[in-house]
């Protein structure tokens, strides 16, 4: 059974700089049209925290959901 | 993962700086590595100057100190003296610590003072409006710059260390394990350590030097940082446009300031009560 994460993303703290759009290896994050971060595939995520650890605003949070 | 939010004023949130900028990254390997380190918020004092570097102490929670532009060592030179059991940790940036404040620098390395340095490294005065620093690159443009920067910039590391620091390290936002790697034994170390990080500020430096976004400019960390140890397989010509990353220098031989002063007061007393000083 692979891991589930839950990805939060605090809207009133994004300010949408786009650093975990590129690089997340899965695409969990993506620009809507008004230009704002959106979280699109939570499930995709594999946990690597990538988006987590260099989020310059501490507006993203990833943690592995209970079975 | 260490829960950032039980070291930041939650009130201040979110923080003023630009969309992308580096800086909100280097407060987290900061309370990573303070975390790692088992610390108390109370025994933790962070001075700062001026600057956006200087806004990291309004969102963290320790012990906060704003002082004067570029004056920042020697307001922590004088606290480590009146209060040696509290952890120092002074945050600057390239222009707060290499221009304005570049004495007070190579006087604290030179003093070997038990304080951690860490000088954000954006290559440009963000707040003031995207001036040129000690530390941008030759060619690179700024407000002041509108040709290209003429100026060499300092080996900021180089010299901190030539001046006796005894822990230099440099460090990117990109390689943010490692930075946080660099924190964590700056701030183990005892005497004068110093962790250079290089951060990216998009808006007053990207912007006018083709990196448009925070990714690009993070990529370009990744791709101009080489790390110290795989240092010896480049050529010079290789090496012209790059920069050495890890840890640079480790010295445990030279005095810390307070031992040497305390030896003083020890030395004096002992004289007083035979009779001469």
């Amino acid at each position: 059974m692979p891991k589930k994460f839950k990805v939060n993303l605090n809207p009133k703290w994004c300010k949408s700089c786009g650093i975990c759009v590129e690089f997340c290896p899965k695409r969990v994050f993506e620009f809507s049209k008004d230009g704002k971060v959106r979280v699109v595939r939570e499930g995709d995520c594999i946990g690597c925290k990538n988006c987590e650890l260099r989020c310059p605003d501490y507006a993203v949070e990833v943690w592995e959901e209970e079975a | 993962m260490v829960n950032i939010k039980n070291y930041l004023r939650l009130n201040k949130l979110p923080h003023i700086w630009c969309p992308g900028c580096g800086n909100g990254t280097v407060v987290r390997a900061l309370i990573t590595a303070i975390d790692k380190l088992g610390f108390k918020k109370d025994e933790i004092v962070v001075f700062t100057g001026i600057g956006c570097s200087a806004r990291t102490n309004a969102i963290l929670d320790f012990n906060t100190i704003q002082t004067t532009h570029g004056r920042t060592l020697a307001f922590a030179t004088g606290f480590k003296l009146m209060r040696p059991e509290m952890k120092v940790i002074v945050i600057t940036g390239d222009g707060d610590g290499a221009a304005i404040g570049g004495n007070h620098l190579i006087h604290a390395a030179r003093r070997n003072v038990d304080i951690t340095t860490i000088l954000i490294n954006n290559s440009i005065y963000g707040m003031t409006g995207g001036q040129y620093s000690p530390l941008s690159p030759q060619g690179a443009y700024a407000t002041t710059a509108p040709y290209g920067n003429i100026e060499p910039p300092f080996d900021i590391c180089e010299l901190v260390k030539a001046a006796g620091a005894t822990f230099v390290g440099r460090g990117t936002v990109y390689h943010i394990h490692l930075t946080i790697d660099l924190i964590t034994k700056a701030l183990s170390h005892k005497g004068f350590s110093f962790v250079e990080v290089i951060s990216q500020c998009p808006v007053g430096y990207g912007r006018r030097n083709n990196m448009r976004s925070p990714y690009e400019m993070l990529l370009w960390q990744k791709e101009h940082a080489i790390m110290v140890k795989q240092a010896d397989k480049y050529s010079k010509e290789d090496l012209k446009d790059k920069f050495l990353i890890g840890e640079l220098w480790v010295n445990h031989e030279r005095t810390e300031f307070m031992d040497s002063y305390n030896a003083l007061v020890k030395r004096l007393s002992e004289g007083m009560k035979g009779g001469e000083v």
